[in-house]
């Protein structure tokens, strides 16, 4: 099976791994949408979108009436409603780029997953191998210096508009990401301190710090949010700035921006958007995940190796592959989970309170804890 | 009225980082998360209508089944929004129980478009035959269907319990020779 | 096939290149040198320089064009208001073409590039290492030398941006 796809043409291969890449993260960020609505209705103490049924699954008894009061059918509804309604073009705009920018936003949210690995197996000899869908051993910095493109689409969009709204929407958009994405960077430097041990040959591979989060030991089996508390901290409120989610989502804005850069949007412009935005989620949660939360490891101090030859499954690449993709996607979704959780409990943050909070608290932090922690592994791995 | 200066303590550090009360904050959102929804699921679950509601204005039947209104106009007079038509008509003198009334409604109409379900028409009724109920959703794709004409009014009021009996008692009295 | 991919990138960049300074429009160009920036990228990449490629992407392509974007739509400059050539600006722009056209002529006549030995391209796990490793032993100099500059440029900015209300405390 393996053989006779890399057997394949080259060319063929990237045309089914690109495709692959696009029927995943579309309907993971559709389903994100759904369950944003749901988890938000949940909050609220509302049952949220409970009423499209498709024909053929009205018949399934009991399933057919679950799935629908979970609203499972209204991520088809509200695909369908995105492609077919009308997609109007004001005539205010400046029309190429207007066009461009929802392309732009699509760009490096899909580009990115090709980065970042997604599970692992076990090969004959009991060595864990990541999968992914390119090994580059940059892993981090190409996810960083990707996912920093998508600011385009925003500003492009902001200034595409031609209308005051969008345009401030932009310009808090541009602003802010390259703030946060000093200390963004910044943060994740102790792990790779830690990781790039002395002796070791020099890595940014993600797939490289979920290995050392499987380590044996008390150091070796923890993760790294447990040995690097602040670190995560600062990644993830980074990532919050970084994905335009609430309380950061200054870019929307909708009390005081109407719509932020996307008012002038709609239809499928609008869905390419949103998508993305799930998408720049989706991979954030990823790296999140693979950085300080084990990767694939089902426990702290239990790894997947462990874990497999407890459910006796070691010896099957394709049931460990698939159990690894499980548990890592079952982590992100979790971490997806909190994002629309922080949403509806913090409040959105004044414009001059995320640049504060952007220059004046996180990055002396970041810089405090890297000065840190360098000495510290200094002193350790001496 | 004295003035008390408040000392507003200074935050702690711990209250200056945000983070314990971001926690509180995620601790009561997930609590809401899994307490029941408090929202009605509306075509199939409809509101408790409480009394005194005022819904729909309809005109009523007495318990024997007779129309009520005499067609006096005292609500199309009052109604704020002339939102009320009458044509009065004569009841036959072939209705000898009903003769003495001498008038009802040939055609009543409200136009919903214009109501403004004040109540006033109820108020002012003498007779007791016309009352906003508890019908809430009044719906219709055109402007004549939002027009309640006199079998609609008499469909949606129905027959509410009556103290009075008020033509019968005249027409006892006459019967009985002291009629006023 | 990666000489293909190493042509294809070369004019892209050139061509993008071009753009940035022909477009009259300023958000245009500024998209065009977002574009030249990726074909240098693309380039590195095609050279197995990925660190390079990835480095270039984040600072410049990320971060230096946006905010070149960010102020081309802060002052909301219109394009196409070119003041008229001067004849200083003709003369500086005829020494600097001179300047140019010198410095091709003598790379061409008088250069001597070593010969490239491709046994000796270090593997791209090392690269890495190496790279960080001669930052911060030959090349830390110029690396220190460059932050106290960028530094002191930022200051400088911060000055003369900010107001401040007694300017005899700075002075």
């Amino acid at each position: 099976m393996a053989d006779f796809y890399f057997n394949l043409p080259l060319w063929f291969r990237l045309l089914v791994q690109g495709f692959a890449v696009i029927m995943v993260v579309f309907p993971i960020a559709g389903f994100c949408s759904l369950a944003e609505r749901k988890v938000s209705a949940w909050i609220q103490g509302r049952p949220g979108p409970n009423r499209a049924l498709p024909v053929f699954i009205a018949w399934v008894p009991v399933l057919g009436p679950f799935l629908q009061r979970l609203g499972i059918f209204h991520f088809m509804a509200d695909g369908g409603k995105m492609l077919f309604k009308e997609d109007s073009l004001p005539g205010h705009v400046n029309k190429f780029y207007f066009i461009l920018a929802p392309i732009v936003a699509m760009m490096p949210a899909l580009t990115t997953v090709t980065t970042v690995p997604f599970g692992a197996y076990l090969d004959a000899a009991g060595q864990v191998i990541p999968l992914g869908l390119a090994r580059v051993d940059i892993g981090l910095l190409a996810v960083f210096a990707v996912s920093s493109l998508g600011v385009y689409s925003l500003i492009l969009a902001g200034w595409a508009s031609n209308s005051k709204y969008p345009f401030l929407g932009g310009v808090r958009a541009s602003a802010q990401l390259i703030s946060y994405e000093l200390a963004m960077t910044l943060s994740v430097v102790p792990v790779f301190l830690w990781i790039n041990s002395p002796g070791m040959p020099g890595t940014m591979s993600l797939a490289r710090a979920v290995e050392f989060q499987s380590l044996p030991g008390f150091f070796g089996g923890a993760w790294f949010i447990f040995i690097m508390p602040v670190a995560a901290l600062i990644f993830l409120v980074s990532l919050f700035a970084e994905t335009n989610r609430h309380p950061f989502d200054m870019a929307e804005g909708e009390a005081d921006l109407v719509g932020g850069f996307h008012t002038e949007y709609g239809a499928f412009k609008w869905g390419l958007f949103f998508v993305a935005e799930y998408a720049h989620m989706l991979i954030g949660s990823g790296v999140f995940t693979l950085l300080f939360l084990g990767g694939w490891n089902p426990l702290p101090w239990v790894t997947l190796a462990q874990f497999a030859a407890l459910l006796h499954v070691a010896q099957l690449p394709l049931v460990v592959g698939l159990l690894s993709i499980g548990i890592f996607l079952g982590k992100v979704i979790a971490l997806i989970f909190f994002f629309m959780w922080v949403r509806w409990t913090v409040p959105r943050f004044r414009y001059d309170q995320v640049m504060k909070l952007g220059w004046q608290k996180l990055l002396p932090l970041a810089i405090a804890n890297l000065i840190a922690y360098a000495i510290g592994i200094a002193v350790i791995q001496k | 009225m004295a003035v008390i200066p408040l000392e507003r303590k200074p935050l702690s550090f711990a209250e200056r980082t945000y983070l314990p009360a971001i926690a509180s904050g995620l601790k009561t959102t997930l609590k809401h998360l899994f307490a029941p929804n408090i929202t009605m699921e509306y075509p199939e679950q409809r509101p408790a209508i409480p009394p005194g509601y005022r819904g729909v204005p309809t005109l009523v039947k007495d318990p024997h089944g007779r129309e009520k209104c005499v067609s006096c106009q005292l609500c199309e007079f009052v109604c704020p929004p002339k939102a009320i038509r009458i044509t009065p008509g004569e009841i036959p003198a072939d209705a000898p129980e009903r003769a003495h009334v001498e008038k009802g409604p040939q055609a009543f109409d409200i136009d919903m478009l214009r109501c403004i379900y004040c109540g006033l028409c109820q108020e002012v009724c003498p007779e007791e035959a016309i009352f906003l109920q508890n019908q809430y959703s009044m719906t219709g794709y055109t402007r004549e269907e939002m027009v309640n004409h006199k079998d609609r009014l008499y469909e949606l009021g129905g027959t509410l319990p009556d103290e009075h009996f008020k033509w019968d008692k005249k027409l006892d009295a006459e019967k009985h020779g002291n009629a006023h | 096939m990666a000489q293909l991919l190493f042509n294809l990138f070369a004019v892209f960049t050139l061509v993008t290149a071009a753009g940035v300074v022909l477009n009259k429009n300023v958000v245009n160009a500024a998209m065009c040198l977002l574009l030249t920036l990726v074909g240098v990228a693309g380039l590195f990449v095609a050279l197995n320089a990925y660190l390079l490629a990835f480095i270039l992407l984040l600072v410049y392509a990320g971060a230096v064009v946006a905010l070149f974007l960010f102020i081309i739509m802060l002052l909301d400059t219109k394009g196409d208001q070119r003041p008229g050539l001067k004849h200083l600006s003709l003369i500086a722009r005829a020494i600097a073409l001179a300047l140019v056209a010198g410095g091709v002529v003598s790379f061409f006549v008088r250069s001597r590039l070593p010969e490239p030995s491709l046994g000796a391209t270090p593997a791209l796990g090392a690269e890495l290492k190496l790279y960080a490793y001669q930052l911060f032993t030959t090349y830390l100099l110029p690396v220190q030398v460059i932050g106290f500059l960028l530094l002191i440029a930022m200051l400088g900015v911060i000055v003369l941006s900010k107001k401040f209300d007694g300017l005899e405390d700075i002075k």
